[in-house]
């Protein structure tokens, strides 16, 4: 999921630079102090979920987990990959400083849809809610994958067999995904339910698995 | 365990200005990023070996960071000379090769390793820490150096919440496979990581409001620009201006 230093051209790298910007601009317009210390915090829980491996098949993969941070944090997303992906180039050295904004990009835009486009369903009382987490993790990886791709297409057209290979590597995670969001989220909504923008509260009979 | 490995060191890289090299190894970065010629590229190259060289750091370390992206090199030589439409050099046995390809993905291996050094020799080698106080003074918005540094104090917590559970989980006879019950307990472990990383911020919050809090942060770490670093950021400008004049004066070489 990282594009690492070098292979993207400058539009690409300034266009995504640029949009970053906007994001985080708008991410931390809505935050205020008093929720400070939990972004960054769970700022710090996405950068652990780079570290869970999850087997599939005969290897490993980790989870990119952009669904939950986007359900749990809208706008703020952005401001919170931008510092988890500054903190696993600073660690690991994965991606670098032309390619934070790119990659923050990539990862926190389907954050910001998912939030969009499944936050209100995840809410409800019923299986749909199941379905919409399953949906929204599932969303996020592939759009994440997506713009993979498209960053490296417009870099260089061809590329298109890596940008392909990129997005079908990422199926089966995708489904993982999907599944893992759903738990979680079901597993939030019955534990902690303020964790999730809006919810009111008292979880039904129906809502977790 | 997670671990600043490189931070740790004596060398005169390490103890130059922060803000200094946070500046150059952001120009460098772009100015390599955006390069086509191969001298530039290579001249590049060599300074980033020798910045690595002068951190003093442990080059078998500094070589296993470089791996991932060195696959991900090797995996652009075998794919973009074959996929590549235009004039075929040569041909590997049954497969045509092309030259513009080989160019694309030795440019691309080129770049990203000068540019992964450069981060390592410089950036890599200083503190989160210290990071966020050298970009705080670099005026970046106080909200994102703020997240940076409540991130990076509580990843080390949050690490050691993950190995209790992690061990909590195996005590129980929790064996991963590639079946439902393993994504639900990894769902329901990065859920309890969540909760628990929630519940800790409120505590955070409670006792930042204790102590004062009134909305606004302040980073009080002074830097001194001593003359070391002067002498250390005439080298570096005339570096870029080297690099750059080459790639105005010899863009395509090849």
């Amino acid at each position: 999921m990282h594009i690492s230093e070098g292979v993207l051209s400058a539009p690409v790298l300034l266009s995504g630079g640029a949009l970053t910007v906007v994001g985080t601009a708008i991410g931390l317009k809505k935050l205020d102090y008093d929720h400070m210390a939990q972004v960054g915090i769970l700022s710090s829980a996405f950068f652990m979920a780079s570290l869970i491996h999850v087997p599939i098949g005969p290897s490993s993969v980790h989870l990119l987990l952009n669904g939950i941070v986007g359900l749990l944090l809208g706008w703020g997303a952005f401001p919170a990959i931008l510092v988890g992906l500054a903190l696993q180039a600073m660690f690991f050295q994965f991606g670098g400083i032309t390619v934070l904004g790119v990659n923050t990009l990539n990862v926190a835009g389907p954050a910001v849809i998912c939030y969009y486009l499944f936050g209100n369903l995840v809410k409800k009382d019923s299986g749909m809610a199941l379905v919409a987490a399953f949906a929204c993790g599932a969303f996020s990886v592939l759009l994440t994958a997506l713009m993979v791709a498209i960053s490296l297409l417009f870099t260089e057209e061809h590329f298109v067999e890596v940008a392909t290979l990129v997005v079908t590597a990422h199926l089966p995670v995708m489904v993982i995904e999907g599944i893992v969001t759903a738990f979680c989220i079901g597993f939030l909504k019955k534990v902690k339910p303020d964790s999730l923008p809006g919810f009111s509260g008292t979880p039904g009979p129906r809502t977790t698995v | 365990m997670l671990s600043e490995a490189f931070a740790q060191g004596k060398s005169i890289l390490h103890r130059l200005d922060p803000r200094l090299r946070i500046v150059f190894a952001t120009l460098f970065s772009f100015l390599l990023a955006v390069s086509m010629g191969f001298p530039t590229l290579l001249a590049g190259l060599t300074l980033s070996v020798i910045l690595v060289l002068t951190s003093g750091l442990p080059l078998k370390d500094v070589a296993k960071r470089l791996t991932t992206i060195n696959i991900f090199n090797i995996l652009l030589f075998l794919v973009l000379p074959i996929t590549f439409a235009p004039p075929p050099a040569f041909l590997l046995g049954p497969v045509a090769c092309s030259r513009e390809g080989l160019l694309l993905a030795a440019r691309i291996t080129l770049k990203s390793n000068a540019i992964l050094m450069v981060f390592i020799a410089l950036i890599a080698t200083m503190s989160i820490a210290t990071l966020g106080h050298g970009l705080n003074r670099l005026r970046m918005p106080r909200k994102i150096v703020y997240l940076l540094l409540i991130a990076y104090r509580y990843v080390f917590v949050l690490e050691q919440e993950y190995q209790r559970l992690s061990t909590a989980i195996r005590v129980r006879g929790f064996v991963p496979g590639t079946n439902l019950h393993t994504y639900k307990t990894y769902a329901y472990l990065f859920g309890m990581l969540l909760v628990r990383a929630l519940a800790r911020a409120e505590r955070v919050y409670q006792s930042m409001l204790c102590r004062g809090f009134k909305g606004k942060f302040y980073c009080i770490h002074q830097f001194s620009f001593s003359s070391t670093d002067r002498i250390w950021a005439g080298y570096l400008l005339l570096t870029l201006i080297l690099l750059g004049g080459m790639e105005w004066l010899m863009p395509t070489l090849f």
